[in-house]
């Protein structure tokens, strides 16, 4: 126990550890948040979908050498979000194929990419890394420490403020636009958040595990609870807690954060199916 | 006093029409039911009063200064619904979203509203309740009493007893009777049902093949209102 304590110590004093601690904690609130809104809005792959376009124009970004990624990654998954919920309502193509689409396409695109106009010597590294996040939220800067911070500040403070209608277009979309609720207002700030969202947690778990992080707690929560308000403030908690333990475990054991905190995750689905069992009867 | 007129109505989707020249209006107070075979639009024209879609052509006229979203609506279940976690008093009050702006939480008039009007829909014991384990007929006055928070004056009901049993029906038709009758709410139903019509409607608007529109006494010695209560005695017996 105290060689634990002591290695945490030692760990602690860089910075680099903090910065990852903090990122890790904020992503996994604002998603678990969201996630909640996404699962029932039979959204869930919206994050897998997306993530896999954020990878894309990753790629395509370190193609064309751009100097700040994010200023081409963030808008162009959020142009595709939009699109992607936009569909959802159009008859053509349907939401789920829709998704399946545009991830798979843009999966395949952004490696072809990566291959073809390589730039590093380490392709399979570069794409492992941007797959699963590897180390990179090791090497956070402290610019992108508090971009996160402002981002997701506003993410809680948005959704603390719009909780209600967020409710509401998830649970009857049809009855709030005809009682006036402007439902396409909504479900676009939803679509923006998620976008958001997801190009900051692809640090922190890679694109591949994003979808974890937003369908885990809020599937945790639910074998639990029956209150929306329950449910999202459950939901929360066990994020930033899976989120906490997850680093730290990965800190101590040496194994790659993201998919330690994704498997965190999964076992605190576990015990709250049990409980949810258990609470039944 | 004419709550909504409409005038040579005709709709459809995706540019496909469905159903044309339908005109018809309802006055304060009045209990309207729809009637018509499945398919014949019944539907389509409830979320084109709604102005979740538009005519393909035609208008419709809100009177007696209603507005547009003042019109409170009971749809029915969809699967996404039915597991849905939350509770009975969170579902009700979302029924106050549509008048709320950017206030982003429900003030006391409100809660207290919300409490008197599911005293009046008689589900005040189920407030702390979840949805899903509600019977049919407690979620679909839980869905009654949210329609009510969003407006006092007009109702649309889409087959709110589709799927119950009769006990849980004739409580719902009794509620929604009661609204009418003491409350003064005004009320447009769409129904399979046409013997139900007969006990409560005050008029019937009839669509399909054949259009008919006039009070319940009007319908019931037409061809076409003979026809189909006939034909549900048969069904019947």
């Amino acid at each position: 126990m105290s060689g634990i304590i002591e290695k945490l110590t030692f760990y602690f004093q860089y910075p680099f550890v903090w910065y990852a601690l903090i990122v890790g904690i904020l992503i996994a609130l604002c998603s678990s948040l969201l996630g909640v809104t996404l699962v029932l809005k039979r959204f869930s792959f919206i994050g897998d979908g997306l993530s896999h376009v954020a990878f894309g124009a990753m790629a395509i970004a370190s193609v064309l050498n751009f100097s700040n990624n994010m200023l081409f990654v963030m808008p162009v998954t959020v142009i595709c979000a939009v699109l992607l919920l936009r569909t959802g309502q159009s008859t053509k193509i349907k939401g789920d194929a829709a998704i399946a689409m545009i991830s798979v396409g843009a999966l395949a695109v952004g490696y072809l990419l990566m291959n073809v106009f390589s730039t590093g010597a380490n392709i399979s590294g570069d794409v492992c890394s941007s797959l699963f996040g590897s180390t990179s939220i090791l090497t956070l800067t402290r610019a992108e420490v508090w971009l996160c911070v402002v981002v997701s500040v506003i993410v809680v403070i948005l959704f603390v403020v719009f909780y209600h209608k967020i409710f509401a277009v998830t649970f009857d979309e049809n009855f709030a636009k005809a009682t006036g609720t402007k439902t396409d207002v909504y479900n676009l700030l939803i679509a923006v958040i998620t976008a958001v969202i997801i190009v900051l947690a692809m640090n922190l778990v890679g694109s591949l595990l994003i979808s974890a992080l937003i369908i885990f707690p809020a599937l945790s929560a639910m074998r639990i609870y029956k209150r929306f308000r329950a449910v999202i403030i459950c939901s929360a908690i066990l994020s930033v807690l899976c989120a906490f333990f997850g680093i730290i475990i990965s800190i101590l054991g040496g194994t790659p954060v993201g998919s330690t905190i994704v498997a965190v995750d999964i076992a605190a689905f576990f015990v709250t199916s049990i409980i949810g069992k258990i609470l039944e009867r | 006093m004419k709550l909504i007129t409409c005038e040579n109505l005709t709709l459809g989707y995706e540019g496909k029409a469905i159903l044309s020249g339908l005109n018809f209006t309802v006055n304060s107070g009045d209990y309207l039911c729809i009637v018509g075979e499945n398919g014949s639009g019944k539907s389509t024209l409830m979320k084109t009063l709604l102005h979740l879609q538009s005519p393909m052509a035609g208008t419709i006229t809100m009177g007696d200064g209603l507005k547009i979203n003042e019109i409170g609506y009971l749809p029915q279940q969809t699967a996404l619904q039915r597991d849905f976690p939350a509770s009975v008093e969170e579902i009700v009050m979302s029924g106050f979203l549509g008048r709320m702006g950017l206030r982003p939480f429900y003030t006391k008039a409100e809660k207290k509203e919300a409490r008197e009007l599911m005293e009046k829909t008689r589900i005040t014991d189920l407030a702390a309740r979840c949805y899903r384990e509600l019977s049919g007929g407690q979620q679909q006055r839980v869905l009654l009493t949210r329609a009510l928070c969003a407006t006092r004056k007009i109702l649309l009901l889409d087959e709110p007893v589709s799927g119950l049993d009769p006990v849980a029906t004739a409580d719902m038709y009794q509620i929604i009777s009661e609204l009418n009758k003491e409350d003064h709410v005004t009320i447009i139903m769409i129904s399979h049902d046409i013997g139900e019509v007969a006990n409560y409607a005050s008029h019937v608007l009839h669509i399909g093949h054949r259009l008919f529109f006039g009070t319940k006494e009007e319908y019931m010695n037409s061809k076409i209102g003979k026809h189909l209560v006939t034909a549900g005695e048969e069904a019947k017996a």
